[in-house]
């Protein structure tokens, strides 16, 4: 890591100067990071409008815009393909740059960089202003730099579509949305970011619009997230009401003036997480993001894979104060993430949706995230972050480069089969080798293979786990025994459908038809470079992080793996107070499993099984005979039917949720609304109508009438008066 | 600018002009050939919008009293005066009536095909009486302009509406003019009880508020206005006369029915309820009355307004649920609350307004407004698509359009006092997206199946031109609304310093003190420096 980056250091340090001031942190223009992906969505969103004119044009006559060769296209066509990846990659290096500036400073404080009073009511203010540290520097690297290769990837699989210029100018707005998330220096600039980067999602998701399977999947999934959402905004007002302010650094700075497990900073906690449980898909609103996957592939490889999606894990890890203060919600946190973890591995293992296993697999993943966080073990929850990142944009990446290649077989022979069945490919390793290759590399590191990435980062989740559940005051022990079993056991089932998902798409026989095998064919370059970049990240992007209790075994190459505990030691400014506050209340972690046995020993249990869950599955899902989707004639059952269809949990939503409010909703309208108070309405009209009617009976014209009338009422106002 | 508007004496006269430019337009936009009327009525609008633009300048943001002040008696006999003034609530007010109406009558320009000067001059007849309620400081005369918004009004929906524009044009009519008897008949107490205790006829907004008034007394009083400013707000159950209202009015008038005249019932709240009965005002009867009819309000119209088939009348149903907000952040009784409920005020003015104008171009091109009928329009108007989109995510409150703002502020400022209601209204956020999504998406996205959708054309140079400022104003104000804030500041904070000092005197009244004083006057303070000025000003005028 620290070789690829060390000419950017001397960049930045600017040669000489750099020794004398090297503790110093000097921001290096931080707002053009996120204003660059803005520019890029303002320029590709012209470029989409003027395009728009165009193609409606089209569709007006009853045809649809041609886009013609690619040679001879129209400029706003061909202007995003540099205009998007662009901005990006500007966005990426001037990031590189503060990280060498942060690397080579010592920053103890995070440095804020102001711009404007965004509200100011009087007894409440929020500034505009980035907060620049340690986690917001990992953050902005995994967005700019994994976005940049997504980005760059995305013109070899969007170009013909007749959409691209809006594509990338969603693409670039969820970045700036993600960079205004991660780089916002108080949580309610923070909800900017999160409920923009939902917005795009919306977008993207729906991009498709005219699919109505599509666009109600967008919807879906904006629906789902305000749920969470809500739970942030009360968050947010809770804290006003106990710190008078939602900026980080004050809140955090007052935060332990809140009573250790009180209800209200375990009320504060619980609804973040209830924010970060919508936003990052856990149980029980992790119900969108399969959905999700009816957007661009390159799409959820960024948004619902690489970045959004792990925007709770940050805002745990963010508040890691809040949370270490609130026992309870910290254990809620690790509860629902080991529980998500399970549940998700298993529906994982009947989909036939190349995309719907990759869907399930990163809401487990992201259940594993939050056991870290849960168990006060930060860095490691931003670690697996950050290496989830790098393998699963590499197979979701992969799969959109499968798709493409299943897509343009299909279209050759008009056929109406589905791209994304596992079951129509098999044998796709002859035809495109680079892609396999990579994608084998990402399935051993998210299987936890050593020594791939995933494996140091799973492994320190679990590991922590245990040690969590043994410290001296360990609360609810017993329970984090179980996590740390069920999370075991989880990573041997990732194991398994991952190992599954590759025999089945890129080997045995090919069943994708005699006839489309011929059109099969590898991704082309702008496609497959993305792809190998990120499978070195994929090999060695643990080795940032090697834990320094296994170093020194064969686990740590007896100490020849670098940078032992880096990223570790790199967020300790942020995450020091958090382990203060455990320390204090909780003593010291153990030093060894629930049954025995220390961190080498287990590391080499789990990495020794997966590795023979991974062969066996092999040998396994290999002997299986599949067929193609329009021979395949069996129906699944038991429980089998059960998984795939995703234990009904979205059956029971629309049965117990979405229909009763709907009828509600019918019956506020008809009967109250309606009947209730405008019938009250009208009647009240009626009556007045039916007086006026009765009082004109007395209009009778006679002066005698009018001289009786007159006296009563007159009689009747004075014995009132008087009594 | 400040010294440009200085030179021309702007102060001293722009009120006025606010007033009686329109009236004067009136004349004009008869005077001229029928097919010129909406020419001359909009560049007439214009000329009063740029005038009231020059308020931003010339409003002394450090003030919490009101400015720019200026009376004249009237009728001195009962002590009706003709007096102006401006302050932090009312200014931004005043420029959403003049920006709301000039982009009404643009939008106008092929919706409206008949009577064209009469329709144009009760438009501008319309503007004068809106601006006159928010720039009034005599009770009387605000309630001349307030009634006096209902006639063209009724007109506007009378003549120019739909089917039923009859049965909706006298509902409008009687639901709020009953309301508002029963606040003349308490204006009319507070007349004479001011008469008796100060010793002269007066209507003058500063003169009523040193009347003290007993408990009980505050709490009739504040629920005859009460009563007239919730129909008009409108306040669940008050508010079944406003769907059909929007349903039959004609485009321009459901944008000035939503942007204006509802806000001339929130409006209300802030500047009589409060700071007239500051003692009933925080009851916690009436308080917590007034909160739950706020909540329901956002929680059971945007479930109504998510099964309507009709788009305009979801629209319609979604105003009620954006000024439960209002409602909300207004009792909050806090700073954030208020401030809040002024900017959501300003947000639903312009993209309920938008929304109303987008629809109404979508009613122009196809003849229908039933959700149902239309599908993939994107695909063929996608300026139109992207307009519709951008605006109805500020009215649903999307971080970043001046929506979140407002309901944020709101909300904050309810969870103060009232975390329970306060979360219940939250639970609005996810209802706003069950109303307005699927409209979205069976409108513009889906597949574009019939001919009559095929054909719809975008949006042409005039509605670009009305649907730019619109959402430029909703992104900038939802990136920088403090500009915003902080002009309203010093005018909220007295209206709430004034309903606390009351909450002070009303434990003495428990203790059996008859009368609540009016809080004494503070050399330090600005705010009711200005009001003892005023005061004396109008001493002096006897």
């Amino acid at each position: 890591m620290s070789a690829v980056i060390a000419p950017v250091i001397a960049l930045a340090q600017g040669g000489g100067q750099a020794a004398a001031e090297a503790a110093h942190f000097e921001p290096f223009l931080p707002g053009l990071v996120v204003l660059l992906p803005l520019l890029g969505f303002v320029l590709n969103g012209i470029l989409a409008l003027r395009h728009g004119r165009d193609s409606a044009a089209a569709v007006r006559r009853g045809e649809e815009l041609d886009l013609g060769d690619r040679a001879s296209r129209p400029a706003t066509h061909t202007l995003p393909t540099w205009i998007g990846p662009g901005v990006l990659g500007a966005a990426f290096v001037i990031t590189l740059v503060n990280f060498a500036r942060m690397f080579g400073a010592d920053l103890e404080a995070p440095v804020i960089v102001h711009y404007w009073t965004w509200i100011a009511t009087g007894t409440f203010t929020v500034e505009a202003a980035l907060q620049l540290d340690q986690l917001s520097m990992i953050m902005m690297m995994v967005v700019t730099g994994v976005g940049f290769l997504i980005h760059v990837f995305s013109v070899g699989y969007m170009r013909d579509d007749a959409g691209y210029p809006r594509y990338f100018a969603y693409l670039n707005l969820f970045v700036f949305f993600m960079l205004v998330l991660v780089m916002g220096s108080s949580y309610a600039l923070m909800f900017v970011g999160w409920e923009g980067v939902g917005l795009c999602s919306y977008l993207l998701i729906g991009y498709w619009f005219s699919d109505r399977e599509k666009s109600d999947a967008g919807k879906k999934a904006f629906i789902v997230n305000r749920i969470g959402d809500v739970g942030f905004l009360i968050a947010m007002f809770l804290l006003f009401r106990a710190f008078g302010t939602v900026d980080f650094v004050p809140v955090f700075a007052e935060a332990e003036t809140l009573v250790y497990a009180g209800g209200l900073v375990t009320a504060i906690t619980l609804f973040f997480f209830l924010g970060a449980v919508g936003k990052s898909a856990q149980i029980p609103l992790h119900i969108w993001l399969p959905d999700a996957m009816a957007g661009p592939t390159p799409v959820s490889a960024l948004i619902h894979a690489a970045t959004m999606v792990t925007a709770g894990v940050y805002l745990v890890a963010r508040s890691s104060v809040l949370f270490a203060l609130a026992p309870l919600s910290s254990a809620v946190v690790a509860g629902i993430g080991v529980l998500t973890a399970l549940f998700a591995a298993t529906i994982a293992l009947k989909q036939n949706d190349i995309k719907k296993v990759l869907a399930y697999s990163t809401v487990s993943q992201l259940g594993y995230m939050f056991v870290g966080v849960g168990v006060g073990a930060y860095a490691a929850g931003v670690f697996h972050l950050m290496t989830h990142a790098f393998f699963k944009a590499l197979l979701f990446l992969g799969s959109g480069a499968v798709i493409h290649a299943m897509h343009d077989a299909y279209h050759s022979t008009h056929s109406h089969e589905d791209a994304q069945d596992m079951r129509n490919m098999g044998g796709l390793k002859t035809y495109m080798p680079i892609t396999w290759a990579t994608m084998w590399i990402a399935t051993l590191a998210i299987s936890g293979i050593w020594p791939f990435a995933g494996f140091f980062s799973k492994d320190e989740i679990i590991w922590q786990t245990a040690a969590f559940g043994g410290a001296e005051n360990a609360p609810y022990a017993a329970l984090y025994s179980v996590y740390w079993i069920v999370a075991l056991a989880a990573a041997m089932l990732t194991a398994f459908y991952m190992t599954r998902m590759m025999v089945m798409t890129f080997h045995g026989e090919n069943r994708t038809g005699a006839e489309e095998s011929k059109h099969l064919h590898e991704a082309p370059a702008v496609m497959w470079v993305p792809l190998a970049v990120l499978a070195v990240l994929s090999v060695f992007g643990g080795w940032i992080n090697v834990p320094e209790a296994i170093q020194t075994s064969w686990v740590g190459l007896f100490g020849a793996l670098p940078t032992g505990e880096w990223l570790h030691h790199w967020l300790e400014p942020l995450t020091a107070q958090a382990h203060h506050i455990q320390e204090a209340n909780l003593g010291e972690l153990a030093h060894s499993a629930p049954f025995g046995g220390g961190e080498v020993l287990w590391a080499t249990i789990s990495t020794a099984a997966a590795a023979v869950v991974v062969f066996l599955s092999i040998r396994f899902v290999g002997g299986q005979k599949t067929v193609p989707v329009a021979q395949d004639e069996t129906a699944p059952s038991g429980f089998g039917a059960v998984l795939l269809n995703k234990y009904y949990v979205d059956e029971f939503y629309d049965r117990f949720v979405v229909q009763p409010i709907v009828r509600a909703s019918r019956f506020c309208w008809k009967t109250i609304d309606s009947l209730v108070i405008d019938g009250a309405v009208n009647a009240v009209g009626l009556v007045a109508k039916a007086f006026g009617w009765g009082v004109s009976m007395f209009q009778t014209g006679s002066v005698n009438t009018y001289a009786f009338i007159l006296t009563v009422g007159v009689l009747v106002i004075l014995g009132v008066a008087v009594l | 600018m400040s010294a440009l508007l200085e030179s021309i004496g702007y102060s001293d006269w722009a009120l006025h002009a606010l007033v009686w430019l329109p009236v004067l337009g009136i004349g004009l936009v008869l005077w001229v050939e029928e097919a010129q009327a909406k020419t001359v009525a909009f560049w007439w609008s214009m000329v009063v919008l740029a005038l009231s633009l020059g308020l931003w300048w010339a409003f002394d943001p450090t003030q919490g009293g009101m400015q720019m002040q200026s009376t004249a008696p009237w009728i001195p006999g009962w002590g009706v005066s003709y007096s102006l003034g401006i302050d932090g609530i009312s200014l931004f007010m005043v420029m959403l009536s003049t920006f709301s109406t000039s982009m009404a009558i643009l939008g106008s320009f092929n919706y409206i095909q008949s009577r064209q000067r009469a329709f144009y001059a009760l438009m501008l007849l319309l503007e004068a009486a809106v601006v006159g309620v928010f720039v009034a400081t005599d009770v009387f005369l605000f309630y001349v302009f307030f009634e006096l918004t209902l006639v063209p009004m009724y007109f506007i929906v009378g003549v120019w509406g739909g089917e039923r524009r009859i049965y909706a044009a006298i509902k409008f009519f009687l639901y709020t003019a009953f309301g508002s008897l029963l606040m003349l008949v308490a204006i009319l107490y507070l007349f004479w009880k001011a008469k008796t205790l100060l010793g002269f006829p007066t209507f003058a907004y500063a003169d009523l508020l040193q009347v003290p008034l007993s408990g009980t007394e505050q709490l009739w009083l504040f629920s005859a206005f009460a009563l007239a400013f919730s129909v008009k707000v409108p306040v669940f159950p008050l508010h079944t006369w406003l769907p059909d209202a929007h349903v039959e009015a004609p485009t321009p008038g459901s944008v000035i029915l939503a942007a204006v005249l509802l806000k001339m019932g929130t409006y209300g709240f802030l500047r009589f309820l409060l700071p007239l009965f500051p003692v009933a005002a925080q009851h916690p009867t009436v308080v917590t009355t007034m909160l739950v009819l706020g909540v329901i309000g956002i929680l059971y119209t945007a479930w109504v307004a998510a099964v309507q088939p009709d788009a305009k009348k979801l629209v319609a149903y979604t105003s009620v649920a954006h000024m439960g907000f209002v409602v909300l952040g207004v009792f909050a009784l806090t700073v954030n609350g208020l401030q809040g409920g002024l900017i959501v005020m300003i947000s639903h003015g312009i993209s309920t307004g938008a929304l109303f104008l987008l629809l109404g171009m979508l009613y122009e091109r196809r003849h229908t407004r039933t959700i149902a009928e239309f599908g993939g329009i994107a695909r063929v108007a996608p300026w139109f698509a992207t307009a519709f989109v951008i605006t109805a995510l500020a009215s649903i409150g999307l971080p970043g359009t001046s929506g979140f703002v407002g309901e944020f502020l709101a909300l904050l400022g309810t969870f103060e006092t009232h975390p329970t209601i306060a979360f219940l209204a939250t639970l609005g956020v996810i209802f706003a997206a069950y109303y307005m999504l699927p409209m979205v998406q069976t409108v513009f996205f889906n597949k574009l199946e019939t001919d009559e959708n095929r054909k719809i054309e975008d949006l042409n140079g005039r509605e670009m031109a009305i649907m730019a400022p619109l959402c430029a104003l909703m992104i900038l104000i939802g990136w920088n609304p403090t500009p915003l804030l902080e002009r309203m500041e010093p005018s909220v904070r007295a209206v709430i310093e004034r309903v606390e000092a009351a909450g002070v005197a009303d434990a003495a009244i428990e203790s059996g003190v008859r009368f609540v004083e009016a809080p004494p006057i503070d050399p330090e303070d600005p705010a009711t420096l200005a009001e003892a000025d005023v005061a004396s000003a109008a001493d002096a005028d006897e």
